[in-house]
C-alpha cells in the first residue's frame, strides 16, 4: 500500500460540485430561452408591419366597397388604433394563444396552424428520422475510413445532394416517378396527401404512398448536413490520447468506435440534429408547395402571397418558438452527454 | 525465461521516417529498464511498436518476444488478448488519455470486463480496489477525468494499467506534465507498486536523472538507435558515449553547485529522420567527433561490465577482441 504522506492529500480531494449545477444550468438556458422569445414576439409584430399595402384592400380583393365598409373591417381588426396599442394587445392575446384572425380564411390564425400541422409533422418527421439516421451512420463510416474510396464517394454525393435545390429535384422527381420517363412508369401520385374515398388500412397505404416522393426528395437534399457534420466532429477526435488508450486495451476497432470516439463527437452532431427538430416544425415551404403538401409551409407560402398578415405572422412566431424550444432542449440535454459542459 | 527480448527492431513511418533503426533490449521480470533521450529520437514510438499500436501503414520490423512469443508476427485476436492483459501502458499526461466522457471506475473496469470476463459487480469492485491502490478513494470511481487534478489523472492512469495484472508495464514519460512535488509521489508509487507484484518496467522518459533513480538499467537513444546501454547509476554518472554525457549534464546535480550554474546543453536539433546524417548519426553535433564518424556507422559494442555504447571511442579504449566493427575500422 501507499504510504500515508503520499496518501493524505489525495485523499482529500475536492468533490465534484454536482448538487446545484445542474438545475442552475437549466435555468440559465431556460431564461435565455424566455428573452429569445420575447424577441421573436417584438420582431414578429414589427417587421410585417413594414410590409407594404393595406391589409383592408387586401382583405376586400379590390372589390368595390364603401367607406363605411372599410372603416368597420378597420375596427373589426384593430387597424384604427394607435400602433403602440395595437403592440399591447397582440402581446397580451400571443400569450395567451390568440394569434388573431386571417384575413384570407375568415378564421382564427391558430386553428389554421393546428390543423395543418400533423400534415407536416407527418411528412418532415418522417424525413427526419430517416435523413438523421442516414447521415449519422455514413458520417460515422465515412470519419473512420476517411481518405479511402468509400469516404470520397460518400462525401462528395453528399455534397452534391446538398447544393442541389430542394424544388428542382422535387419537380425531377415528379416528371420521373409520378408523371413516368421513358421505360418509366408513373409509380407516384404527383401530389397531394391522399387520393380521397379511402378508410382504415387503405388510407393509411394511400398516405404512405403519396408520402414516398416528398421524404426521399427531403432526404436527399438533408442527410448531407448530418454527414458533414458528424464526419468532421469524429475526425477532430480520431487523434486523440483516449482513442490509442482503448485500442492499447485490447478492444476491437468497432468497440473503439461506437464507445469511445462516437460519445465524444456527438455534441456538434446533436446541435444540428435538434435544430432539425426544430425546423420540422416549421415544414418544408418548397417541397410542401411542390407536391402540394396541406402543411404549415405550404399555409405560409399562401399566406405570404396574398398577404394575410396575422397569419403570416402567427407562423412567423409558431416556427421561431419551435426553433427555440428545441435549441433549449439540445441545451439541456449537452451535460448528460459530456460531462464537461454546463458544471 | 525473459519477459521481454527485442530483437533489431524497425519502425519506418509511412513518410519514410525510420524512428526506430534496430532496436535490441531485454527484461526480465521485476526488472526496471529506463530509455531516455530527447524529443524524437523514438523512445514513444519503440513503445507503441511493443503493443502493435502505431497507425495503419507504418513499417515494423525485427522480433518482439514478450514471455517468448513474436507480438509482431501474432494474429490481431491474439494480439489483442496480449495488449493490457500481457504488457499495459501508463500513457504520457493522463490529460488526454482518459476518455472525458466515461466515468473513471468504468475506465478502470472495462479492460477487466473485457480479459478477465469477470461479472460487472467484481469488475467494479476491482476497479475501486485499484483506487485505493494507488493512492484514490474507491468512491472517485464515479467522477470524470475532468474533476481531477493532473496528478490524480495520472495515479488513474496507473491503476487502469495494473487493471488486469499484466505482466510488463510500459510507462510512458508518466511524470511530464506534473510538478516536481507530485512527480516524486508518482514516481515512489510506481516504484513500489513494481517492486510489490514483481512485474516488469520500461519507463521512458527525457529526464535521465528520474530514470537514474528509479530504474536498474539504463538505454539512451539517440536517432532511433540505442547509443548506450548500462546500469541506470553508472550510465548517469559516467556516460561513455558523448551524447549521453551531453543528456546527463543537462541536469543540475544535487550536491554539486557547479553544476547549477553551468548546466551544459547540446547545440543543435535532432536529425531530422527522413534524412539522417550519414555515418554516426550524432557526428554533426559531437564535440568529440573523428573525420571518420561522417562515414562510419558505430554499432554498440561492449564497454566495460554489462555496459556496452555506441562510440569509435570506446572501442578505442578498450578494443573489442575481434567483430564486425573491429573489421569496419581496420579498412580505413
Amino acid at each position: 500500500m501507499v504510504s500515508d504522506a503520499v496518501t493524505a492529500p489525495v485523499a482529500r480531494a475536492r468533490r465534484p460540485r454536482t448538487g446545484t449545477a445542474y438545475p442552475r444550468y437549466v435555468a440559465g438556458k431556460a431564461g435565455g430561452a424566455a428573452v429569445s422569445l420575447l424577441a421573436v414576439l417584438v420582431t414578429g409584430f414589427f417587421l410585417f408591419r413594414l410590409i407594404p399595402g393595406d391589409p383592408v384592400k387586401t382583405m376586400t380583393g379590390g372589390r368595390p366597397v364603401s367607406a363605411a365598409q372599410l372603416a368597420e373591417y378597420r375596427r373589426e381588426f384593430g387597424l384604427d388604433l394607435p400602433m403602440w396599442e395595437q403592440f399591447t394587445d397582440y402581446c397580451r392575446k400571443a400569450l395567451t394563444g390568440d394569434l388573431g384572425t386571417s384575413y384570407q380564411f375568415r378564421a382564427p390564425v391558430i386553428d389554421k396552424i393546428t390543423e395543418a400541422l400533423p400534415n407536416t409533422l407527418l411528412l418532415t418527421g418522417t424525413a427526419f428520422v430517416l435523413y438523421t439516421a442516414l447521415g449519422m451512420f455514413l458520417g460515422t463510416r465515412s470519419a473512420w475510413r476517411h481518405g479511402k474510396l468509400g469516404d470520397k464517394l460518400n462525401t462528395g454525393l453528399a455534397l452534391t445532394l446538398y447544393s442541389v435545390p430542394s424544388f428542382w429535384l422535387g419537380l425531377l422527381m415528379i416528371i420521373v416517378f409520378a408523371v413516368g420517363l421513358g421505360p418509366i412508369p408513373g409509380l407516384f401520385p404527383t401530389g397531394g396527401m391522399e387520393s380521397g374515398g379511402k378508410e382504415g388500412f387503405a388510407y393509411v397505404l394511400d398516405v404512405a404512398h403519396h408520402l414516398v416522393l416528398p421524404v426521399i426528395t427531403l432526404v436527399a437534399v438533408e442527410y448531407g448536413q448530418t454527414l458533414l457534420v458528424t464526419r468532421s466532429a469524429l475526425l477532430d477526435e480520431m487523434g486523440s490520447d483516449y482513442l490509442t488508450t482503448a485500442r492499447a486495451k485490447g478492444l476491437r476497432d468497432d468497440l473503439v468506435r461506437r464507445r469511445h470516439a462516437v460519445p465524444n463527437a456527438l455534441l456538434p452532431t446533436v446541435t444540428l440534429v435538434f435544430v432539425n427538430l426544430g425546423r420540422t416544425v416549421a415544414g418544408v415551404i418548397l417541397v410542401e408547395t411542390v407536391f402540394s403538401w396541406p402543411g404549415l409551409g405550404g399555409l405560409f407560402y399562401q399566406a405570404l402571397s396574398v398577404p394575410d398578415l396575422p397569419l403570416v405572422q402567427g407562423l412567423f412566431l409558431f416556427f421561431a418558438s419551435a426553433v427555440i424550444v428545441m435549441n433549449t432542449l439540445a441545451d439541456l440535454l449537452y451535460p448528460l452527454l459530456d460531462p464537461r459542459v454546463g458544471r | 525465461m525473459t519477459l521481454l527480448d527485442v530483437r533489431g527492431l524497425t519502425v519506418t513511418y509511412p513518410g519514410g521516417a525510420e524512428a526506430v533503426r534496430g532496436v535490441d533490449l531485454s527484461l526480465e521480470a521485476g526488472r526496471k529498464l529506463g530509455i531516455a533521450g530527447e524529443s524524437g529520437c523514438g523512445k514513444s514510438t519503440l513503445a507503441l511498436a511493443l503493443l502493435r499500436l502505431l497507425p495503419a501503414g507504418t513499417k515494423v520490423g525485427g522480433e518482439v518476444l514478450l514471455d517468448g512469443e513474436d507480438v509482431l508476427t501474432m494474429r490481431w485476436g491474439q494480439v489483442r488478448a496480449v495488449r493490457w492483459a500481457g504488457a499495459s501502458i501508463v500513457f504520457q499526461g493522463a490529460m488526454h488519455s482518459l476518455n472525458p466522457v466515461h466515468r473513471l471506475g468504468d475506465q478502470i473496469a472495462e479492460p477487466i470486463l473485457l480479459h478477465g470476463g469477470a461479472p460487472p459487480a467484481a469488475a467494479k469492485r476491482r476497479a475501486g480496489e485499484l483506487l485505493e491502490q494507488v493512492g484514490l478513494p474507491a468512491a472517485r470511481a464515479r467522477a470524470y477525468p475532468h474533476e481531477l487534478s493532473g496528478g490524480q489523472r495520472q495515479r488513474v492512469m496507473i491503476a487502469m494499467a495494473l487493471a488486469c495484472d499484466p505482466r510488463l508495464v510500459i510507462a510512458d514519460e508518466p511524470t511530464t506534465a506534473l510538478d516536481v512535488m507530485i512527480q516524486a509521489q508518482i514516481l515512489r508509487l510506481i516504484e513500489q507498486l513494481v517492486s510489490e507484484q514483481e512485474l516488469g518496467l520500461i519507463m521512458i522518459s527525457h529526464d535521465l536523472a528520474v530514470l537514474a533513480d528509479t530504474c536498474d538499467r539504463l538505454a539512451v537513444m539517440y536517432a532511433g538507435r540505442v547509443v548506450e546501454e548500462g546500469p541506470a547509476r553508472t550510465v548517469y554518472e559516467d556516460a561513455l558515449h558523448p551524447y549521453g554525457r551531453a543528456l546527463s549534464s543537462a541536469f543540475p546535480r544535487i550536491g554539486d553547485p557547479a553544476s547549477r550554474f553551468a548546466p551544459r546543453g547540446l547545440a543543435g536539433d535532432p536529425p531530422d529522420p527522413t534524412d539522417l546524417p550519414s555515418g554516426c548519426a550524432f557526428h554533426p553535433r559531437c564535440p568529440v567527433a573523428l573525420d571518420e564518424c561522417a562515414v562510419l556507422d558505430q554499432p554498440l559494442r561492449e564497454a566495460g561490465p554489462g555496459r556496452r555504447a555506441a562510440c569509435v571511442h570506446v572501442g578505442a579504449a578498450v578494443p573489442p577482441p575481434a567483430g564486425p566493427a573491429q573489421d569496419v575500422r581496420s579498412t580505413t
